[in-house]
């Protein structure tokens, strides 16, 4: 299985998802962000950062980039497009997720490890894996995911939903809110679940004397899932 | 000529930085405020005569960059 991970200027995350593709069995390519086309890829991967160190607003200017017209195409044609932290901010500013991701409520960077449920398995990300709340991590200062009451009715209709913020046992309430995010959301699917935006790093979760195992089970099976 | 752009949040999106700046205004002893929204003003440099063509060209990039409409609204202001 072949993936691909933009790097931008600015971004930090790369080689960790470089790291965690490889571990699981991917043949990962790192891509510039001014190159023009994709190599064949069956995943790319936008990782974490701080691209074009967040000026404007943080993802707006690396989604103008060269190497953004072909992962859109990309993920037109039904590519899957993962996007996590800065590359979740990159998805929402192409528009290929709907919404905005607005500064943290009460202003701080966030970094600390947060457990995440599981909304929606119908997708080549989640569906096979045996439980459904994990434990990743987030580090980011602009996370507190918007949308307008419209594109909150399209997105809960069309079950758009990926992951939410919780406690351990799947508790979704605003005390398990870090960010503010509107009614918890820490992802999003587009409409035909091939792109995946979220703040959490499943790629800071694959070593077990590091962090912890989540981000392993994830990546195992979304190999699996692709095969 | 110069067109200059403001940027603004929409009326719903919350704007913490903005809260904050009237937290510290009343802290101040600036009593009177009822609410502060923090927004982007851009000045930019068109090379155009035609003030009608040069707002056109800002209004493009205030919809396709500057500003982002899921969560901003922008204003053009001609000022040369």
């Amino acid at each position: 299985m072949k993936s691909s991970v933009i790097t931008f200027p600015g971004s930090n995350c790369d080689r960790d998802m470089d790291v965690a593709l490889k571990k699981f069995g991917f043949k990962n390519k790192m891509i510039w962000h001014n190159d023009n086309e994709l190599p064949k890829s069956d995943l790319v991967v936008l990782p974490g950062g701080f691209s074009y160190g967040d000026y404007l607003r943080c993802g707006s200017m690396a989604s103008k980039s060269k190497i953004m017209q072909s992962v859109i195409n990309f993920a037109k044609s039904g590519g899957l497009v993962m996007g996590i932290c800065n590359g979740f901010q990159i998805l929402v500013e192409t528009g290929l997720v709907p919404g905005a991701l607005l500064r943290n409520r009460y202003l701080e960077f966030i970094c600390k490890n947060v457990f995440v449920k599981l909304n929606n398995k119908d997708n080549s990300y989640f569906k096979n894996l045996d439980k459904n709340i994990f434990e990743f991590h987030i580090a980011h200062n602009e996370g507190n995911y918007f949308c307008t009451k419209d594109q909150l009715k399209e997105i809960e209709d069309n079950d758009q939903i990926a992951i939410f913020y919780c406690n351990d046992n799947g508790q979704i309430n605003d005390k398990f809110n870090p960010n503010g995010s509107i009614k918890n959301i820490a992802g999003i699917f587009n409409k035909e679940k091939n792109v995946l935006g979220m703040m959490p790093h499943p790629e800071r979760m694959i070593d077990q004397s590091l962090s912890g195992e989540d981000g392993s089970l994830f990546f195992k099976n979304l190999i699996n899932n692709i095969k | 000529m110069k067109i200059s752009a403001i940027i603004t949040l929409k009326k719903d999106v919350l704007d913490p930085q903005g809260k904050v700046i009237h937290q510290a205004l009343d802290g101040m002893g600036f009593n009177n405020v009822s609410e502060v929204r923090q927004g982007k003003y851009f000045e930019i440099e068109v090379k155009e005569n035609d003030p009608k063509k040069a707002k056109e060209v800002v209004e493009s990039m205030c919809s396709k960059l500057l500003a982002n409409l899921v969560i901003e609204n922008y204003k053009i202001i001609e000022t040369q």
